[in-house]
């Protein structure tokens, strides 16, 4: 393990419909999962822009979760199937960047699945502690607006 | 619409390399429109340069504008204040976007960070197809409105070639023979005796071949 990384930064977009309901039903059901996170609801995962992701990492994300609905019940239809393809583009671009495509990951969890989502944090975390911090945080000469702290 | 794909950034990087205040001036036009160049790829491309300057011991600060259309004075005119402040200009505008701003502004490096590649439309979301290789001598009114000359891998002009399968292309499977569907409109508009009619060799001179090409209005010129 990675000890210089024992907190790593993680944004959670979470879909208004789905996973957010699903972290507050971890959250009332006392399901503990690493803090590491922080979740920005999202009024669906379609409304999520590549720029979306990107800024989170500009601004010092280690990781970015996207947590929509399970495939086929979006309560706009398609909204999770096309952060599904911008997820994966953003991945691409991670790529090209210099980071690894593995910071962003996308998972569609239901409003019920709250164990779920604890097991995705979760795993999102280890994954992240893996991998070390964001590499374009060492040489930041100063941090940019709206840096996560 | 003229459409553009993004340059990948490890070639933009490259490119910017020499410098460090670098503006990235995108074009709310065609560019826009194809999803390459517009405020939100201005946007997405400068977030990925800032990652990428800071993950290879870079130090770009990088600045973002978006003008209404690069191709157009007036419109640079809204962009002078920025580009005079950066060392250097990424123009996300098609390849005339570009030109115009280095016209424009002579003692500033200007690249380009789109590959222009054609003049096409959104065939489906995500998918645009090259309509028009602007040839200068347009012949749409004798195919039905379907131009052999995009459109067909071949060029050809009177009737097809013989190697398609089903209706297919047979240079590029993913693509209509373009002979198939000129046969099927003007069938659909009854005038298949276009067809009965030979085409001469196409004169090129008024496309490319005849050089870099100046269109003057005369009733326009003062």
């Amino acid at each position: 393990m990675n000890t210089e990384n024992a907190e790593p930064k993680i944004v959670a977009f979470c879909c208004h419909y789905c996973a957010y309901a699903a972290a507050d039903l971890a959250g009332s059901g006392r399901l503990q999962y690493p803090p590491n996170i922080r979740i920005i609801r999202s009024p669906c995962t379609g409304r999520l822009e590549i720029n979306f992701f990107m800024k989170a990492f500009e601004a010092g994300a280690d990781g970015v979760l996207v947590a929509g609905c399970e495939e086929g019940s979006c309560h706009f239809k398609e909204g999770n199937y096309l952060a599904k393809h911008r997820v994966n583009t953003t991945k691409q671009l991670l790529q090209e960047a210099g980071l690894e495509p593995e910071r962003l990951r996308m998972v569609n969890v239901s409003a019920a699945s709250s164990q779920k989502f604890a097991e995705y944090v979760r795993d999102m975390v280890e994954t992240i502690i893996k991998l070390g911090p964001a590499r374009n945080k060492k040489t930041t000469a100063k941090e940019p607006i709206g840096a996560i702290t | 619409m003229i459409v553009a794909e993004r340059k990948t950034i490890p070639e933009l990087v490259e490119i910017l390399k020499p410098h460090t205040n670098i503006l990235v001036l995108g074009c709310g036009t065609c560019v826009t429109v194809c999803l390459s160049g517009g405020e939100r790829e201005v946007s997405i491309i400068s977030s990925a340069l800032r990652i990428a300057s800071r993950v290879q011991g870079l130090s770009f600060e990088i600045d973002e504008l978006t003008i209404e259309r690069q191709c157009d004075n007036i419109f640079i005119e809204q962009a002078a204040e920025a580009i005079q402040k950066a060392d250097a200009v990424l123009s996300t505008a098609c390849g005339a976007g570009v030109q115009a701003i280095a016209e424009r502004f002579p003692l500033k490096p200007v690249y380009a960070g789109l590959n222009t590649t054609f003049i096409g439309i959104l065939e489906e979301r995500g998918i645009w197809t090259e309509k028009c290789a602007a040839c200068g001598a347009c012949v749409l009114h004798k195919y039905g409105g379907i131009c052999p000359v995009t459109r067909c891998a071949k060029h050809m002009l009177n009737g097809p070639c013989g190697g398609s399968r089903e209706d297919r292309c047979e240079v590029r499977h993913d693509r209509p023979c373009a002979w198939q569907l000129i046969f099927k409109r003007l069938k659909d508009i009854n005038q298949l005796e276009r067809l009965k009619d030979m085409e001469p060799a196409k004169n090129w001179n008024p496309s490319l071949s005849g050089g870099p090409r100046v269109l003057i209005r005369e009733d326009h010129r003062v």
